[in-house]
Formats: structure tokens, C-alpha cells, sequence
């Protein structure tokens, strides 16, 4: 029996559909590729470094976290290097290099490993990041002071500033189809509002991210500051206005989509998106912040493990609380 | 191997092969090889007082007792002289004899069979119809536990690739009317309804019985989603539809009984699909108890080392470590799979990507499920996560995008509640 044919065993199914957490992973970066280069067109070298700094760093602290933990090393499945991707296009061109150090450190390390990887973070990492060097270096993240020393032919003000301290009549500088177009201050690859869009809607053709949680994100947006605007537009901007400035469409389509903090369920995801559009809305009109998108996110990953409990019942499953 | 289509945001859209062409016609004839090898279910214990040896005369259709102390008993297959009785476990550690024959060229048939099928005696024919091609435990629908109101006739193949079934209803129409009508004899009457893939219903209607269609997409050929979608019941989660009074039989199985009774000789060929390692199929027919590699050896189909070798289809098949291993009496098909078409399973938790919520057929919440199976609570996914809902279609590995091999974790959840059941049980007494 020595010279026996050894044959590879294992479990049904013994095929696959052939996706992988990998090629998620770089779908994910390509889809964002057309906002990013907006922001690198837009601002130079400064902005490319920040977004490879990024990226860069995000794979380091990985691998270090990977070596510490004695875990294999995961920097191959592109998640780590999504996070740095995100950071990079949330954070202004003129960020310090210290800052993306610090900010990939709180994403990766506190946002994602110490919760056990992949997978297992209960939080968006990039947003963790996000709000973290928020709430520690204000300037750092306020657009207007970050990229005071720009000018490239557009007003040089952060859109959802102007309307929070001059009201709406500020506002009607910015048309919509310029915001669109990416003439607006902002994160660097948060501005191309067509470019997100169309990263967006790659992502959810090819399946990459769960339409439900996208659209709902929108749709709650725009329900709401339509309402507002409805009730007082003296006081409270467009719907139009909320969906193209500011974090709105960056947020519907890489941010609240992120697998582990969102809930898979349909109802659940609906509610998931629609509560934080709603709550962003929110935040930018009678709130402390001038962009809720972050902390709206945030508070709605806190939720996700109780809304995913709202599920079909099971084929067969009786109830036994009738 | 059917992969993710480009563009895909719903549930994955598997469809079963067709049998539409005429080149799946030709069914090929496998030589009965030298030796043949017969599983019983029975006892360890039976090996010590077994009713026959090594050296007996065996011929085909002969009815034998395994040990005086047990009702297990097994029809043979073959002419010849048994040589060998090893014990052997089955899936989930199903106790197994197996008896090795050597076989004569010149089948002799044992006379008490016909006999038997004539006299409709449901003890007398159930023991020798026990395990027909096709019809792997027709003693469950003979003695059923709750009445039988229906007998669904599957005319669909369990999984992808796979054409036995579609073949028979395709081809021996006239065969199902008179099985059948036997079928209905010994099983007190029920309403028997024939199940086929919506493209065979012409030839499906010479039954005689009614026709109910079903489109051909994965999983819509297992009986928990016949059940739901043509017969508009719901089995229980952690029960079988017999215990709703409904019992399955495959077309083959009642093919099989016909030729039982009009001939009066056993059934001793099965068919099978032969899926080689380009994934184009071949039927065959070949007769129970042959060992596998000689079917291969016969399509020329080689197995190297590092291969797989699968009985059943890609999605629910058994993959088994030898060829020595013998075609049984409900093995519809054979995979061999080439070691650069192995997808092995990953390291990587669940990334809860939803990929498994949309494509489960019985909305299980496998994201959660798959969490405590991998920390071994097993009871506790039964209660709260629905883990004996699942009726085994293989979908959410299919779709993991962390390949982690979640039906294998559910098989091992529901393998260790029913040992954790049966241990209860004996210390209750």
C-alpha cells in the first residue's frame, strides 16, 4: 500500500464562485481610483503623498500587528491597505505626515487588530481614525485652515462651513453641477462627487458592496434635509446641497458599506442606511459639527449588532413565542 | 466550475445540467469486474457472529441475513464467492460491513427473488427490494413511521452536472407508469406525484401520474425545496418530510422496482454520471457494487495523486480517499477533480459580507451561525440561529468570500447535537 495514490479530501461544496476577500480588496481601491486622482489633479504632490503615506503606513502597522500577535500575515487580502486608502482620501492634502502616521496607527491597530482583524471590528477603522484626530487636532481637520494656502479657481471654503456659520444665502455660489464636478474644498478624495458616484455604482453592479446600505444612506440624506428645507429654506440648505458636499457620497458608497460594522439582513441594512443619512442631516443642521457623516456612521456601526437581529424567520423554524 | 459572473449583485443563479442534446444520448456499459464490494448497514458487533464465511457461494438476488442476531440483510448483485467481510464506517460514523465477492462471469439468479416481489407481502418484499438502484432505502416508504399521503418521484437530479435522473424519465417513461402502479401496491395506496425539471414535462406526462414542474436552478431538486415550492409544505426544521407523510423515491428507484417485478430478476445496474476533469459528463451503466476504478479505467479517466475524487455531484458529493470504493445503490455520479481545479478553504474569519444571507435558500443567518459553530456551541446554534433548518445545499461555501467551509461546520453541528442527543437519551434511560 506504500505506493497508494493519496487524493485530496474534504467537505462539499467542491466548488467556488471564485471570489476572495483580495480581490474585494482591490475592487474596492479601483473603484475609488477616479475621485482619488481628482484630488491628486487638484492638489499636487502634497495630496499623492498624503494617499501613499497612507496606504503605505496602513500595511505596516499590519504587518507589525501581525508579528507581534504571532498571526499570519494579512497584509495580502488588501484590507489594510483599503483603511490607509480611505484615510488617505478623508484627510485634507496639506495633513502633516505625522498625522497619517498617528491616524493608520488608530486605524488599524485600535480600530481593527486589538478587535481581532478582520472581520471582527465593530467600528469602520477609517472612521475610528477619523474621529479620533478630530476630536484631538481640530485644525487638522477643518478644510478651511488646513488648505488656506490654495487657490485653484474655485471658492477656497469648505462648503458645509459656509453654510453653518453664513446660513443659506452664503451658499448660492456653490451650483450643484459644479459641486459635482469636484470645485469644492474638502477631503482629497471626498470632493469628485462623479467620480464617487461612478466608483460607487461599479461597486454595486459588480456586487462589491450591498446596494441596500448605499441607496438607503442617500435616500435618508436626501428625505431629510428635504424635510428641513421644506420646513424653513431660509435657515436649512437642499437636499441636493447635503448629497454633493462634505462626506455624503464618499460616506454612502466606501464608509457605511464596510462589511464588519454593517448588517446584512435587508431590512436591517435599510434601516442601517437610512437612520444614518438621517442622523448626518441631523448633526449638519442643528448640531455642534459642521459634517455629521462621520460620527452619524459611527453611532450607526454601534447599533449594527442589534439591528441585524431583525431577520427572516428560517424555513421550518417554528415560533415559540406565539 | 461556474464562477461569479461579472456583474452580480443578487443570489448566485446555478442552473442544473440539461438534457437537451442529442449527444447525451449513449449510455455506456461498464464490464462487471472481478470483484465487487457491498456495503451493509449493520452492527460492528454482527462480524463476530456473521451467518455466512469467506469461500460461500453467492448468487445474484440472493437474499442474505448478515448475523442470526440482526435484521440486517443486503440483496447481492452479483454471481460469485464471498472472500472478505471488513467493518467499515460510512458518512457521519455509520456503522458498515463490507462484503467482498469475487465474482464469476456467468450470473446465476437466486429464484426466491422472483418469488418474493411476486407475493406483495410487504415484509418478503422489503427485504429484498431493500436497496435497489435508485431506490437506496425503499424499506422507509414500505414501513413508514407516520402514514404516507404522497410519493414524490423525483425526476431531478440532487445536484449540478448530474443527468441520471433526467435520463431515466427521458428515456424509460413507459417504465415509471408500471413501477409505479407496483410502488402504489406495497406502499398502501398513497397519491404519487412525479417531480421533473419544467423542459421534460412531455415526456414526464406517460407516467400516467401527475406531473408537477420545478425550474431547473439550484437548489430547487432537494426535497426540503420540493416540499416548499410545489407541494406547499414546510418541513419542520430538524425533521424529513416522511414525518408529513411525504416520502421520495428517485425515478430510478421506481424504474428499478418495474423491472423487478416484470422480470423477476434483480436490478442490478445503476446509472451514473461520470463527471471527468474537464467537467464534461458521461452516463454510464454499470452494476452495484463495482469497485470505482474500474469505471474510470473503462472512460480512461486517470487519478493521480493530489486529485479529488467526489461520489455525488460538485456541490453535495462525499469526496472519498480510494478508488477501491464500490459504486453504491444511490450513487447518481462520479467527480473527479484535477488537483489545479481544487479551491482549498481559507484561514480567514467571516468578514460578514452578507455573500451567504442572499444566497441561502432557507434564510438561515449564516454570518452568526458559522460564529458559534466555529466555537463548537453547537446547542446554542440551534436554538437561536437556525442551524437544523438547513437542508444542505452547499450555497453559502460556494458563495464565502473568506472560503471558510461553512457546510462542513454545519454538518459537524448537526453530527455532534444528534450524539449529544443520543447521549442524553441513554442517560434518561
Amino acid at each position: 500500500m506504500d505506493n497508494r495514490k493519496l487524493f485530496v479530501s474534504s467537505h462539499a461544496p467542491y466548488w467556488h464562485n471564485g471570489s476572495s476577500i483580495a480581490s474585494k480588496s482591490y475592487n474596492i481601491m479601483l473603484a475609488a481610483i477616479p475621485a482619488v486622482l481628482m484630488g491628486i489633479y487638484q492638489y499636487g504632490a502634497p495630496a499623492l503623498g498624503v494617499i501613499t503615506f497612507s496606504i503605505s503606513c496602513a500595511m505596516i502597522w499590519e504587518l507589525v500587528m501581525n508579528l507581534i500577535m504571532k498571526r499570519p500575515i494579512s497584509i495580502g487580502d488588501g484590507n489594510a491597505a483599503v483603511i490607509g486608502l480611505m484615510i488617505g482620501m478623508l484627510l485634507p492634502a496639506a495633513t502633516p505626515w505625522w498625522v497619517v502616521l498617528i491616524g493608520t496607527f488608530l486605524a488599524i491597530v485600535v480600530g481593527k487588530q486589538i478587535f481581532g482583524g478582520i472581520g471582527c471590528n465593530p467600528l469602520n477603522p477609517a472612521l475610528v481614525a477619523i474621529a479620533m484626530l478630530f476630536l484631538s487636532w481640530k485644525g487638522i481637520m477643518d478644510f478651511n485652515e488646513a488648505l488656506l494656502n490654495y487657490e485653484l479657481g474655485f471658492p477656497m471654503v469648505y462648503p458645509l462651513s459656509t453654510l453653518k456659520y453664513f446660513g443659506v444665502e452664503a451658499i448660492s455660489e456653490f451650483s450643484a453641477g459644479a459641486l459635482l464636478m469636484g470645485a469644492q474644498i474638502g477631503g482629497i478624495g471626498s470632493t469628485f462627487g462623479l467620480g464617487l458616484i461612478i466608483g460607487g455604482i461599479y461597486l454595486i453592479l459588480r456586487g462589491f458592496i450591498r446596494w441596500e446600505i448605499a441607496l438607503s444612506f442617500l435616500a435618508g440624506v436626501f428625505i431629510t434635509a428635504l424635510i428641513f428645507n421644506a420646513a424653513n429654506p431660509d435657515v436649512y440648505a437642499g437636499p441636493f446641497f447635503h448629497l454633493l458636499t462634505g462626506y455624503t457620497l464618499i460616506g454612502a458608497f466606501f464608509l457605511s458599506t464596510e462589511d464588519s460594522s454593517s448588517p446584512v439582513n435587508f431590512i436591517p441594512m435599510l434601516i442601517y442606511g437610512a437612520l444614518a443619512g438621517f442622523l448626518t442631516v441631523l448633526i449638519r443642521n442643528i448640531g455642534a459639527m459642521v459634517d455629521g457623516v462621520v460620527f452619524a456612521i459611527l453611532m450607526l456601526n454601534l447599533a449594527n449588532p442589534l439591528l441585524d437581529k431583525i431577520r427572516p424567520k428560517a424555513l421550518g423554524k417554528e415560533m415559540e413565542n406565539a | 466550475m461556474i464562477k461569479r459572473p461579472f456583474f452580480g449583485c443578487g443570489k448566485p443563479k446555478l442552473a442544473y445540467a440539461g438534457i437537451d442534446g442529442p449527444e447525451q444520448g449513449d449510455i455506456k456499459d461498464i464490464p462487471v469486474s472481478e470483484r465487487a464490494v457491498l456495503f451493509v448497514e449493520a452492527p460492528p458487533s454482527a462480524i463476530n457472529d456473521l451467518s455466512f464465511q469467506a469461500g460461500d457461494k453467492i448468487k445474484t438476488g440472493q437474499n442474505l441475513r448478515v448475523s442470526p442476531f440482526s435484521k440486517a440483510a443486503f440483496t447481492s448483485t452479483v454471481t460469485g464467492a464471498i472472500s472478505n467481510v471488513a467493518k467499515k464506517k460510512g458518512y457521519l460514523g455509520k456503522p458498515l460491513l463490507s462484503v467482498s465477492i469475487d465474482v464469476t462471469e456467468t450470473d446465476e439468479f437466486d429464484e426466491d427473488f422472483a418469488r418474493a416481489v411476486q407475493t406483495e407481502e410487504p415484509e418478503e418484499t422489503g427485504r429484498y427490494l431493500s436497496e435497489l438502484p435508485g431506490a437506496a432505502d425503499l424499506n422507509a416508504l414500505i414501513h413508514p413511521k407516520t402514514p404516507l399521503e404522497t410519493i414524490v418521484v423525483n425526476g431531478m437530479d440532487k445536484d449540478l452536472l448530474v443527468t441520471t435522473q433526467q435520463m431515466i424519465v427521458k428515456s424509460k417513461a413507459d417504465d415509471l407508469k408500471e413501477g409505479i402502479e407496483y410502488l402504489k401496491k406495497i406502499t398502501g395506496n398513497p397519491k404519487v406525484v412525479l417531480v421533473v425539471p419544467n423542459y421534460l414535462s412531455t415526456e414526464a406526462s406517460k407516467s400516467g401520474v401527475e406531473v408537477l414542474t420545478v425550474a431547473p436552478s439550484y437548489p430547487n431538486s432537494l426535497p426540503e425545496m420540493i416540499m416548499k415550492d410545489v407541494l406547499k409544505k414546510v418541513v419542520p426544521a430538524g425533521m424529513d418530510s416522511m414525518s408529513l407523510g411525504v416520502g421520495f423515491i428517485s425515478a430510478e428507484g421506481v424504474a428499478s422496482l418495474k423491472s423487478a417485478v416484470t422480470e423477476g430478476k434483480p436490478p442490478v445496474a445503476k446509472m451514473v454520471t461520470v463527471i471527468g476533469k474537464d467537467e464534461k459528463t458521461q452516463v454510464v451503466r454499470v452494476r452495484v457494487g463495482t469497485p470505482i476504478h474500474s469505471v474510470l479505467e473503462a472512460l480512461q479517466i486517470p487519478m493521480e495523486q493530489g486529485d479529488r475524487l467526489v461520489m455525488g455531484g460538485p456541490m453535495t458529493g462525499r469526496s472519498i480517499y480510494t478508488e477501491e470504493m464500490p459504486i453504491l445503490p444511490d450513487t447518481d455520479a462520479i467527480m473527479v477533480q484535477g488537483r489545479d481545479r481544487i479551491v482549498l478553504n481559507g484561514n480567514d474569519p467571516c468578514i460578514n459580507c452578507g455573500e451567504c444571507i442572499r444566497a441561502c435558500p432557507v434564510r438561515i443567518p449564516v454570518n452568526m451561525l458559522v460564529r458559534l459553530l466555529e466555537n463548537s456551541q453547537y446547542e446554542n446554534a440551534a436554538r437561536e440561529y437556525d442551524l437544523l433548518s438547513c437542508i444542505e445545499c452547499g450555497l453559502c461555501s460556494y458563495v464565502c468570500e473568506a472560503k471558510i467551509p461553512v457546510f462542513h461546520y454545519i454538518m459537524l453541528g448537526k453530527y455532534e447535537l444528534s450524539l449529544m442527543e443520543r447521549a442524553e437519551e441513554s442517560a434518561n434511560g
